[in-house]
């Protein structure tokens, strides 16, 4: 049973087609990887799936629930696009901490937000926000930051606060999280901590969509490559199939420009 | 001897003038500049080109002339408003006009606080399922007050000094009041004036640097 299936997405932007005819699934557990060239239209993809870009034509189905579908306004309404984007964590390229708040607290906030509108939240507030608490610490010693919990995002690394944004998207236990190039703004020496919080997350059979220009990491972690180029998905299989094997002549030059860099 | 104090407690006293219109110009033209701030960022454009035609017309002229045209106006083109009669009447046609004045200032630098922050900050908030309202209060409110503190409180410090105009329109406050004297031709009290307003402001700046230093603990 797939838990997301995205069928026949369409965007553009003015006259440019950013995405064509993108139609794929993930099946729950999964981790996909999402290469290419910059502009190749990956970011809006994530970006789609996340209610950040509405798609102009094709639909998203999560647990066999339409949740996007471009000629069915019922499924567009602002009301509920925010229940709808719970389905998806995003992780973004410049982590987008919330610089006022703790670490700690940058994991919680979404959390003790929506917790409100529970309806038993007045009489159990104290219990809630606790439980709240006690996750956000142990997302936090997951990705191996314990240590930090009081300190603000200027206080630490980059590799940290990717590390941080991690534990915040998961906080809100997404089905499908999300990572747009999430070690593409870090010294090359702070990647390797935050691959490895993914790695980890892979191994415990969190259900990923994974953009990266990291092509080692793509083909160590995730269970299918998805390969684009130019707004469609040109090639997608197994890493095996897509490293070892790509039958494409797009897939080839690609990967070919990636070796000799 | 006698004279002096009685000198200086009528400067003090209308220094309170002063003091007042600061008070009530701050308290409402913050929340009028936020509301403006807003209108200039509209999506609707006629409200969007409305604002920031009032905005211009606003700072693109004195505030001396505004508080004469907003204290005359209303009689010169014979409308049925009236301000009230004596001084009541003159301060809070003062109050008007620096209240519309200081809030076209304050939203200019609202707009660009508010539009200084990333719009990263914005869609973390989205993705997390926030609504738009928590967002502008618990993740932008706070990153924009800290980026528009240095330049609101140099407004707040011209809006000190700025008090002084009202008496274009007859208002007694202090240099006006010193005045009296010095075209009788005793000139310290003049000089004494500004005693007071160096006094303010040097509060006014203790104040702002505290408020500066309570939001060092985070950067944006």
């Amino acid at each position: 049973m797939a838990i997301l299936e995205v069928k026949n997405i369409e965007k553009n932007f003015g006259t440019l087609k950013v995405l064509q005819k993108i139609d794929f699934s993930l099946e729950k557990g999964e981790s996909i990887a999402i290469i290419g060239s910059s502009g190749s239209g990956k970011t809006t993809l994530l970006r789609c799936l996340n209610f950040l870009e509405r798609p102009d034509k094709g639909s998203i189905i999560v647990n066999n629930e339409v949740i996007f579908d471009a000629d069915d306004p019922a499924t567009q309404l602002e009301s509920e696009v925010r229940k709808k984007r719970l389905h998806f964590g995003l992780v973004f390229q410049d982590f987008n901490l919330f610089p006022q708040y703790t670490v700690l607290k940058n994991v919680t906030l979404a959390a003790e937000l929506l917790a409100k509108e529970r309806p038993n939240y007045k009489q159990d507030k104290k219990a809630i926000l606790q439980e709240i608490q006690a996750r956000g610490e142990e997302l936090l010693s997951q990705v191996g930051l314990s240590d930090k919990l009081e300190c603000y995002p200027h206080q630490i690394s980059g590799g940290q606060k990717q590390r941080v944004a991690i534990a915040r998207a998961l906080a809100l236990e997404p089905d499908i999280l999300c990572f747009d190039e999430p070690t593409s703004a870090l010294d090359p020496e702070l990647t390797g901590e935050v691959l490895k919080v993914i790695k980890n997350l892979a191994e415990r059979n969190t259900t990923m969509i994974i953009v990266t220009h990291e092509m080692d990491f793509a083909r160590d972690v995730a269970d299918r490559v998805i390969f684009m180029d130019d707004g469609v998905i040109i090639e997608q299989g197994s890493p095996q199939e897509v490293f070892g094997a790509p039958k494409e002549e797009r897939t080839k030059q690609f990967l070919a420009r990636y070796k000799k860099d | 001897m006698n004279e002096i104090s009685v000198i200086i407690s009528r400067l003090s006293e209308s220094f309170l003038l002063n003091c007042r219109l600061f008070a009530l110009t701050l308290v409402f033209s913050l929340p009028l500049g936020l509301l403006i701030s807003f209108g200039t960022m509209s999506r609707f454009r006629p409200l969007r080109w409305l604002l920031r035609t009032i905005v211009w017309m606003v700072r693109g002229t004195p505030l001396m002339l505004q508080l004469m045209i907003i204290f005359y106006g209303p009689g010169l083109l014979n409308m049925s408003f009236t301000w009230p009669s004596g001084a009541t009447g003159r301060f809070v046609a003062a109050t008007v006009a620096f209240v519309i004045n200081y809030a076209c200032y304050f939203s200019e630098i609202f707009r660009g606080g508010i539009e200084s922050v990333p719009k990263g900050q914005y869609e973390a908030g989205q993705v997390l399922g926030m609504t738009k309202v928590q967002i502008f209060f618990k993740v932008t409110l706070l990153q924009v007050v800290k980026r528009i503190l240095p330049p609101v409180g140099n407004e707040v410090i011209t809006l000190v000094k700025d008090t002084s105009l009202s008496r274009i329109i007859a208002n007694k406050e202090i240099i006006m009041m010193a005045g009296e004297y010095s075209s009788k031709g005793l000139i310290w009290p003049l000089f004494g004036t500004g005693i007071y307003f160096l006094v303010f402001v040097g509060a006014l700046t203790l104040l702002l640097d505290w408020l500066e230093k309570k939001m060092g603990y985070f950067r944006v």
